[in-house]
């Protein structure tokens, strides 16, 4: 009896032991499962946004000969948790993010050549600019980057530290400063400022337009193109171009061991073709010169879908590239725009 | 004959009887091997894994992380509010199984399906509807309280509201209510039968949901994101920071953050059977 039941725990130990060795054993080597019938398959993992586009260039990219008979696997959800899946193995050919930093990271894991912003589109495969959502009828009268930090102002923006999209936000606001002349003391100071006036820091910029919808403050610190896509989806809010503003560069590469088709692709996505089905959705083409026929619905204007911007600052002229904007703003340990968001919430306490 | 079958029969027993350390039999061994692979795969690896990782940093890098001003805040907010809510759930919880199990009235199994609501919807959905009915200057309750500190807590009450409740239920359905009529017929308030008869009976119960509902509100994230604001050292819970910590690759400080939940979880659930067993002893 007694024998009999410590050879049962010892087989029950011993069953929990080889099923914690079969898991470590099958941990790493993931993801070449589907190899050999992928040649006419693209995956694309990409940033929610723009998934109405892409749907509608792949039944474009059908039409062509290269796009002839090609499958399509998609995948879309906040920009740095699908960059750190595919990281950690999620099969992708195409990927698509709302900032190159999250291409960047697969760069140094070996699965994106170091060359994907080389070509002569930099890497960048659809534009936006940052604009003020706001309340039917603007209210509180918001035009300018002056009005959004006046007392009694209440700010709805993304959460820079949790969001990577809501970085082109934050760089905007600090940005504007520079540009008309003030100094990097002023163009911090006005980043305190700004987010003093934060009434809410949603994680993403999906929450961060619920819940303004939902009545959360004055103003929304949105993008252009969510904001003519929410209104196509009849949730739309009013929204405001500002004078300054900072361009938003989606990135977008293809993977080192990409379906064959996937070069095609990437390729359509760029062309007059493919840049016509962003422009519709509200992305701004990355070229002036694509003629997507004028009218895209659900803009401010939607006979004038993307008005030229006064001064349009860019990551790349305005502050260094995004490995200094990485370091100077958003360093956990004493990034700008993190030390700014301390700075609000301490003043809070 | 006789004597020497029980004689025989003695010794087998013997072991048994004195030595209840192993009772295992080949089927039951077997159930409990399963049972050790299921638990290990679903819960021990991973959480070992969080704790590794945590380690991954050495020492200074953990204490520096869960002491950072911003971080501190965050574990401070979350475990007040999910001890605060825990209290009222205590309450609330046996109040509102009570009415269910011994009352009839219009309605109460309507009541009795919606309690397990807040189990079934998907938190980011119930933090839209508390945005919609507590969100706003034109909350059709004329009651505002986005961005500050009692979001948390209604997020955290909404979320943990089943728990007390569903565990209590089952006791109390069982309660002989003879026990309570003897107690009464012997002179003993209701109050005394109260406190001396049904309570006792109660408190394990009362105390797993306890339990469980702290561990849920120390981990709530999606119920509140949108109606707390996430702000730094007023509104913003760890489930928030975890996500930060994960957004600029720091995994090492996202589990570490995860850890000190974890420690703190095992230590108020470890507490709770410590008062219930002392309870239980008084009762």
């Amino acid at each position: 009896m007694q024998i009999r039941s410590r050879a049962a725990t010892a087989a029950s130990l011993l069953g929990a032991t080889i099923s914690a060795l079969a898991l470590s054993a099958c941990a790493p080597g993931s993801g070449s499962a589907s190899e050999a019938d992928a040649e006419e398959t693209i995956s694309i993992v990409g940033f929610a946004v723009p998934e109405a586009a892409n749907k509608n260039i792949a039944t474009e990219f059908a039409k062509t000969a290269d796009g002839e008979g090609v499958k399509f696997q998609t995948s879309y959800g906040p920009s740095g948790d699908q960059s750190r899946a595919v990281a950690a193995g999620l099969e992708a050919d195409y990927v698509h993010f709302s900032v190159p930093t999250d291409v960047t990271r697969l760069v140094d894991e070996g699965l994106v050549a170091d060359d994907w912003d080389q070509g002569e589109n930099k890497g960048v495969v659809s534009h936006s600019v940052v604009v003020f959502g706001v309340r039917d009828g603007n209210p509180k009268n918001i035009k300018t980057w002056a009005d959004l930090v006046k007392p009694g102002v209440e700010i709805v923006t993304p959460n820079p530290a949790s969001s990577g999209a809501a970085r082109w936000n934050a760089l905007a606001a600090y940005g504007q400063v520079i540009s008309d002349g003030g100094t990097e003391e002023e163009a911090t100071d006005y980043v305190d400022k700004f987010f003093k006036n934060v009434v809410s820091l949603p994680s993403s910029g999906r929450d961060a337009t619920t819940a303004f919808l939902g009545g959360t403050g004055d103003v929304l610190m949105a993008y252009e193109n969510e904001a003519i896509l929410a209104a196509q989806n009849d949730e739309g809010f009013e929204y405001v171009l500002p004078d300054t503003t900072l361009l938003i560069e989606n990135a977008g590469a293809i993977l080192e061991d990409a379906s064959e088709p996937s070069q095609a692709w990437l390729d359509f996505v760029l062309s007059d073709e493919g840049q016509t089905q962003f422009a519709l959705t509200g992305f701004r083409p990355i070229r002036d010169d694509v003629d997507f026929g004028g009218t895209v619905e659900g803009a401010a204007d939607p006979s004038n879908p993307f008005p030229p911007v006064g001064t349009l600052l860019t990551v790349d002229e305005d502050f260094g590239g995004w490995d200094e904007v990485s370091t100077k703003f958003f360093d956990e340990e004493n990034g700008l725009i993190f030390e700014a968001i301390l700075g609000a919430g301490l003043s809070l306490e | 004959m006789t004597s020497t079958e029980i004689a025989a029969v003695r010794p087998a027993r013997t072991p048994r009887r004195s030595g209840p350390r192993n009772t295992l039999t080949r089927s039951s061994g077997l159930g409990l091997g399963i049972a050790m692979i299921w638990f290990s795969a679903l819960v021990l690896i991973p959480l070992a894994a969080v704790v590794v990782t945590a380690a991954d940093g050495g020492w200074q890098a953990f204490w520096n992380t869960i002491t950072g001003p911003q971080t501190a805040a965050a574990i401070r907010l979350t475990v007040f509010t999910a001890l605060g809510v825990t209290a009222v759930n205590v309450v609330m919880g046996p109040l509102i199984a009570w009415v269910l199990v011994r009352d009839r009235f219009w309605g109460k199994s309507v009541l009795e399906v919606m309690i397990d609501i807040p189990f079934a919807l998907p938190t980011i959905v119930a933090g839209l509807v508390l945005l919609s009915l507590y969100g706003n200057a034109d909350s059709p309750l004329g009651i505002d309280i986005a961005n500050e500190r009692p979001a948390v807590f209604l997020a955290f009450l909404f979320v943990t509201l089943p728990f007390v409740v569903r565990m209590v239920q089952p006791v109390l359905e069982e309660l002989e209510l003879d026990v309570e009529e003897a107690a009464a017929s012997l002179g003993a308030s209701r109050f005394t039968t109260f406190r001396r008869i049904i309570l006792p009976s109660l408190t394990p119960a009362i105390t797993a949901g306890a339990a469980l509902s702290f561990a849920r509100g120390v981990s709530e994230y999606g119920s509140l994101v949108l109606l707390s604001g996430n702000l730094p050292f007023k509104t913003e819970v760890t489930s928030v920071r975890i996500l930060s910590s994960i957004e600029n690759d720091n995994v090492v400080a996202a589990a570490s953050v995860a850890t000190v939940l974890l420690a703190i979880s095992l230590a108020v659930i470890v507490l709770l059977d410590v008062i219930q067993r002392r309870v239980a002893a008084r009762g």
